[in-house]
């Protein structure tokens, strides 16, 4: 039986779910087959297992391996090819959880695919592909992680026997956190500087058999194992990899680009931009990734939060939902509008990325550089601001959100290494940064630039006559969305301006470049994030003429809207500042913010029921759909392991023999 | 270990030194630290005694935290209950009393990782709520752990609201009993630390009926597990409400009631008390026994708040000198991350709040002990004030504080991830002090209505409390500053605050006495003001704390360079807080645009300035490595060869894993033939 407030929710709602849904899903063909794909994992009494939140981290491990293995099987049994089904079919085997072969899945393979030789891929793939070998991929080590060329690890190639040798020459220099290398792989692509013919060739990668084939020892030379512990990613083996004086044949170079030929000579590669695509892509899963957990964790908090009653909004009248409340409003409503903003913004990123790999393939990779930089600096903006909002969901559950059953510790855990992996956020927003100075600098040498960045040409134009971006005047209407985008594009203007003339100023100052864009880096960061900020409320406002039921629409604008007010609310010190609005409009802006959360309300539930997150999925107590949270939460606390006897050892251990002494 | 080849980051590792880039930075030191201790503990003897209290307890092996990132549920929860029946033998053995000058640093020096501390709480309500009668009764069984006492107020529907609680008392006149029950499932007590497997009583707050009526909640003692082999009474049903975000070691527990049935003389009965007829009688005040609440609040501040932001920044921070990242110049060796001026940004201003809760907190210390004698004296007039400070300095430490720890958690990149960095189970557990003891955003709206009350009496001209008296100061103006260096007068960023808050309360007011003109009922004028109420609240405690930070540098002896420094970091806290809410300054011009850029500027200076003493600012805090629990934060900067050995102690790495025999070794071989 449904909640009788759920269901008084849902009945409230001004538009049909289901037709949102479809919107996110991009067509109702797409969400009928991932409703497909998710009943052939959840039906699957294979993948059934005890609640993870009471296991041991060896248990867990154990179990992801269990149905990592399973996995494979039978994603190949259902012939599941295509790569956002194989995504949607591994998210719900794992609930939205990382596991010990997403690096050889993820990383090992498609590595072989685009770095080896015919030859190797005939000797590595398939057995590869067949699990016979395991793989992850070795690049981080513990004194490095961002600045790739600061690797320690070499590579020297011996022409006596044909064979590189590799070493860990360091403490530092040790392999540390790759998953799947602490107990999973039995090979690893591993990153190293290649020595060949005494000079150093720069980094380059090598498949290490790392474990005895049949017993899955390490080999003799290399010592590997399990960093221990950590925040989340209890199920993953994230590992270190220490190697002494170990051999590998030559032909375990990766050598489809760069090559060292018997003698030791080696050989350049032709090109690397490809690279560069790997990374949007993986970037653009970051993003998406953002969306998703966000939007678990409002999925969560807002149906508890029309669940739990408390306190008296009314004196003598019965407690309210705690969903009434104007402060319980506003702290979750801005983040369901920015998980819808996100998803937006995540679509946009994967549909470009598509478009400009047909012509890469074409040859024509002139888009690429503007779509590198901007999406390192969405990649940090949509993570930083999810992390802290998968917090705030947490914390508007009181007390409940600090149990595990509320599923948000879990969802906070997984996600918040996404702010340091794949490029640490504050180095992304200095790319993004550099991207943004460069355009800059162009349009004051007097050429124009395109795309997102296109706004830097005005300033070009008025410096015709000299006038400071700020004394600009946009007249803002603070119910349209296109005139707000024009207001965070003036802000993003006037920031990345300023950024610019400080550094020039700095280089007035200094000798060294690199010490004036430190001294300016706060600066750069502020500029780069204020430019993502337009970004997504110009793609959000984008996606409302896409949408063509009226009633889903209206939501969405209202949703639109108070994404963009309420950022010009927190930030209004930059929109004044720059003389883009008055004290007034923000005054008004203020008042509108808490409007649109009175407008929201009654269609709360109903957005976060168009994530349609399956109950297994979001794994909730606090969340469930049925919305029957007590009852549940007690279940599920009888599972304790502290429950598991009903008087604990500790008594006989300790307290008896305490209270006997006293 | 053979492994120590040449690094130049591991020399002097072998020798048991201290890694040179954290000895470099502490030879370049502005200041005495040891002399920046003494005044962070409130003179020379307090270290003394500080430190003595550190080192008998983490030379006891009891006390070790060595496996504690290891450990699961149940051994956390083992480990939690032998230390406290271990620290009652230390106590006495060492001679420390609980009113001893000891007492205060114990809890620090076990890293409250201990059992029992809700037992603290039972006593202290029976101390408080209970009859002379009671007290002789309880205290020394307790006192002697003869009984182990918890504390059941919460319920599993019912949190902030307590009018709210479900569980009832129904008095019955035959049986000169009360008879317990939770009657639904959301009223079963829910989360009260220690119930879930080592209580033998607790005192439960229930609505008491007598004769049909309901005079409200009132606290009864239940007994809830035999003292024989602690199996459960009858009529209960209790265990561990599952796992937390931290707090492994404490058994927070559930409790159900049916048809439970205690003696009369089991409810506490200082203040009211029902007759054998079931006469109820209420008598005395219990005004004090709301101040004893409100001091819960700021005794936290300091061990549960404070302290884990110092130890956040202290990790931080060092780990930030000794790990190199990039260069910063062309040619050069990979610089500090320290150097770069957004880690700084990162990290900089949460050392300087560090410092500026330490001094609010002895404000709120002094401000409380004031309080106290005057309500020993029944002046019961400063209540409202203390009320409302306790309540909005720890919704805002408990906030601030959080999101520090969190940001120096980030800072330190894939590392800090770890469990073995410590950071993050000092912030899982900071955490839940946004939460408990009252939730953050109903305490500030609690704080926002004193401020809008004293608002009202101010401009009347009625006399208000001397931390409000500023709210009768209105006076338009603009921000007198003409250059950067203005903005390292403190009577120029004080007057700014000041202008804020004042600012904000007195807006939120006016909005809300306009919405009831206009006949907006008064609850719901009040629920539309909340979001501006909240910040209101937040602006007051935001001044208050510059202010007393300006205050306790200006009093500092200007000896060993220490008020200098300390000048530095008051000016940061300040300067951030006006860059990182320029809109709140901006809003009615008090601060223009060009203002507030040479506030940016001179902020962006102070990171640069403060950058050379911050390994001797954490360092000042005085905590033990042992006491850290960091792999990154240690001492000595030996970060990665610490990390390396704590990770192999890990138990993934010393047992065989049975997923390699039962699931991956078929995977390896099968060839996966089936397919």
């Amino acid at each position: 039986m449904m909640n009788a407030d759920l269901r008084r929710e849902r009945a409230a709602a001004t538009f049909q779910p289901e037709l949102l849904t479809h919107i996110l899903d991009g067509g109702a063909e797409r969400t009928r087959r991932r409703k497909e794909i998710e009943a052939l994992v959840i039906n699957d009494p294979d993948f059934q297992h005890e609640d993870l939140n009471f296991l041991s981290r060896s248990q867990r491990y154990e179990q992801a391996i269990r149905k990592s293995s399973l996995m494979v099987m039978k994603l190949r049994e259902y012939g599941i090819a295509d790569p956002e089904e194989i995504y949607w079919f591994k998210s719900f085997v794992h609930r939205g959880r990382p596991e010990p072969l997403d690096l050889h899945l993820g990383m090992f393979l498609p590595t072989l695919l685009t770095q080896a030789t015919p030859e190797q891929q005939d000797r590595f793939f398939m057995p590869a592909w067949n699990l016979e070998i395991i793989g992850t991929y070795a690049q981080t080590e513990m004194g490095h992680g961002t600045h790739l060329r600061g690797l320690e690890t070499t590579a020297t190639y011996d022409p006596a026997t044909q064979e590189f040798i590799l070493n860990s020459p360091t403490v530092t220099s040790i392999k540390w956190w790759p998953g799947g290398l602490g107990k999973t792989s039995n090979h690893a692509i591993v990153l190293a500087q290649l020595y060949t013919q005494g000079q150093c060739k720069g980094l380059h990668a090598f498949i290490v058999p790392i474990r005895q084939l049949g017993t899955h020892e390490p080999l003799p030379g290399i010592t590997v194992g399990d960093i221990g512990p950590k925040f989340g990613y209890d199920e993953m083996d994230n590992g270190y990899l220490k190697m002494d004086n170990f051999r590998i044949p030559r032909e375990n170079m990766l050598m489809k680009y760069a090559q060292v030929e018997p003698d030791g000579t080696y050989v350049k590669p032709v090109s690397d931009k490809l690279t560069y695509g790997t990374m949007v892509f993986i970037r653009s899963l970051i993003v998406g990734d953002s969306a998703r957990s966000l939007s678990r964790a409002c999925t969560i908090a807002i149906r508890y939060s029309a669940v739990r009653h408390q306190s008296e909004l009314k004196p003598g009248e019965p407690e309210p939902q705690i969903l009434d409340y104007q402060t319980q409003q506003y702290k979750l409503f801005p983040l369901l509008a920015t998980a819808y903003a996100f998803h937006f913004v995540g679509a946009y990123i994967k549909d470009t990325y598509r478009r400009i790999s047909g012509d890469i393939n074409a040859g024509d990779l002139s888009e690429l550089p503007e779509l590198h930089a901007l999406t390192a600096g969405l990649k940090a903006f949509t993570s930083w601001t999810a992390n802290a909002g998968i917090e705030e969901c947490r914390m508007a559950c009181g007390g409940h959100g600090y149990s595990r059953c509320s599923g948000i510790p879990d969802i906070y855990v997984t996600f918040t290494p996404s702010c340091t992996y794949e490029g640490e956020n504050t180095v992304m927003m200095l790319q993004t940064a550099r991207f943004l100075i460069k355009s800059y600098n162009q349009v004051i040498a007097g050429q124009r630039v395109s795309g997102m960045v296109s706004y830097l040409n005005d300033l070009s134009r008025q410096r015709i006559q000299p006038q400071h971006v700020a004394a600009r005047t946009v007249s803002v209407r603070i119910n349209d969305p296109t005139s707000l985008v024009e207001a965070y594009k003036a802000r993003a203007a006037r920031l990345v301006e300023a950024a610019a003339k400080n550094l020039q100023a700095e280089l007035n100052h200094r000798k060294s470049k690199e010490d004036a864009w430190n001294r300016t880096s706060v600066d750069l960061v502020r500029a780069s994030e204020v430019h993502c900020h337009y970004v997504i409320v110009k793609l959000f406002t984008a996606k409302l003429s896409e949408i063509s039921n009226a009633a889903v629409r209206a939501v969405m604008t209202e949703l639109c809207l108070l994404y963009a007010l309420y950022g010009i609310s927190k930030n209004a010190g930059d929109f004044m500042q720059a003389g883009i609005l008055t004290d007034a409009q923000i005054t008004q802006v203020n008042q509108r913010v808490k409007e649109l959360l009175a407008i929201i309300r009654p269609n709360a539930v109903a957005l976060v029921d168009s994530f349609d997150f399956h109950d297994t999925h979001l794994g909730s107590v606090l969340g469930r759909y049925d919305g029957n949270v007590y009852e549940n939460m007690f279940e599920w606390a009888k599972k304790s392991p502290l429950n598991k006897t009903e008087v604990h050892e500790s008594f006989h251990k300790h307290l008896k023999p305490m209270q006997a002494k006293l | 270990m053979a492994l120590l080849g040449t690094s130049k980051y591991a020399q002097g590792i072998g020798l048991g030194g201290v890694n040179p880039d954290l000895a470099s930075e502490r030879q370049t030191a502005s200041f005495s630290v040891e002399g920046l201790t003494t005044v962070l503990d409130g003179g020379a003897e307090h270290t003394r005694v500080r430190r003595a209290v550190v080192e008998v307890i983490e030379r006891d092996p009891v006390f070790s935290r060595e496996n504690q990132y290891f450990q699961t549920q149940n051994e956390r929860y083992e480990a939690a209950v032998r230390k406290a029946v271990h620290l009652q033998k230390k106590m006495h053995e060492m001679g420390w009393r609980e009113d001893g000058p000891e007492f205060i640093y114990i809890y620090r020096a076990v890293a409250g990782d201990v059992a029992f501390l809700l037992h603290r709480v039972f006593m202290r309500s029976i101390s408080v709520l209970g009859s002379d009668e009671q007290v002789a009764k309880w205290i020394p069984l307790a006192t002697k752990h003869q009984l182990i006492g918890s504390y059941a107020q919460t319920e599993l529907g019912h949190g902030t609201y307590l009018q709210g609680l479900e569980t009832t008392a129904v008095f019955d006149t035959t049986t000169q009993e009360f008879i317990l029950n939770t009657p639904k499932i959301s009223a079963m007590k829910w989360w009260p630390g220690d119930m879930g497997r080592s209580a033998t009583h607790t005192v439960v707050f229930a609505q008491l009926y007598v004769h049909g009526k309901c005079y409200g909640v009132h606290p009864f003692i239940v007994q809830i597990r035999s003292l024989r082999d602690h199996s459960l009474c009858p009529g209960i049903t209790a265990g561990d409400i599952g796992p937390k975000m931290n707090f492994e070691h404490i058994d927070n527990g559930y409790l159900m009631l049916q048809n439970v049935r205690i003696p009369r003389e089991n409810m506490l009965n200082k203040f009211c008390e029902v007759q054998p007829d079931g006469t109820y009688i209420r008598r005395g005040s219990q005004k004090i026994n709301y101040f004893t609440m409100t001091t819960v609040r700021v005794s936290l501040l300091s061990d549960e708040v404070i302290l884990p932001l110092m130890k956040a920044c202290t990790i931080a921070i060092r780990y930030s000198a000794v790990r190199r990242q990039s260069k910063l110049n062309p040619g050069e060796e990979e610089a500090k991350i320290l150097d770069y001026q957004t880690q700084q940004e990162k990290l900089l201003p949460q050392l300087a709040a560090a410092y500026a809760f330490h001094f609010v907190n002895n404000y709120l210390h002094k401000l409380f002990d004031t309080g106290y004698k005057e309500i020993q004296e029944r002046n019961f007039n400063s209540l409202p004030e203390l009320h409302a400070s306790s309540s909005g300095f720890k919704a805002m430490l408990s906030q601030y504080c959080t999101a520090g720890v969190e940001i120096c958690l980030r800072a330190c990149g894939g590392h800090g991830y770890s469990l073995l960095s410590g950071l993050p189970s000092l912030y899982t557990k900071i955490l839940a002090s946004c939460i408990y003891e009252g939730e953050n955003t109903i305490l500030l709206l609690q704080t926002a209505r004193f401020l809008v009350k004293c608002f009202a009496a101010a401009s009347a001209g009625q006399p208000v409390p001397q931390s409000v008296t500023y709210l009768a100061a209105v006076k338009p103006g603009k921000c007198p500053a003409k250059n950067k260096l203005d903005f390292l007068n403190p009577d120029i960023y004080v007057e700014a605050y000041q202008h804020t808050a004042i600012r904000l309360s007195s807006s939120t007011a006016a909005k809300l006495q306009d919405l009831i003109q206009s006949g907006v009922k008064k609850h719901e004028a009040w629920n539309q003001c909340t979001v501006q109420l909240v910040q209101a609240a937040k602006a007051h405690c935001h001044y208050i704390t510059v202010k007393n930070f300006v205050e306790t540098v200006e009093k500092l002896e200007n000896k060993a360079g220490i008020q200098k420094i300390m000048k530095h970091l008051c000016d940061l806290f300040a300067l951030h807080g006006i860059f990182s809410n320029a809109g709140l300054f901006l809003h009615d011009g008090y601060i223009s645009g060009a203002q507030m850029d040479m506030i940016t500027a001179s902020y962006l200076d102070l990171l640069g300035v403060i950058r050379k003493d911050a390994v001797p600012l954490v360092d000042a805090f005085d905590f033990t490595d042992k006491s850290l629990n960091s792999a990154l934060g240690s001492y000595d900067g030996n970060v990665y060869q610490r990390l390396y050995e704590w990770a192999q102690q890990s138990p993934t790495n010393q047992q065989i894993s049975p997923a390699y025999e039962k699931y991956l070794r078929p995977l390896l071989h099968n060839k996966l033939s089936k397919l």
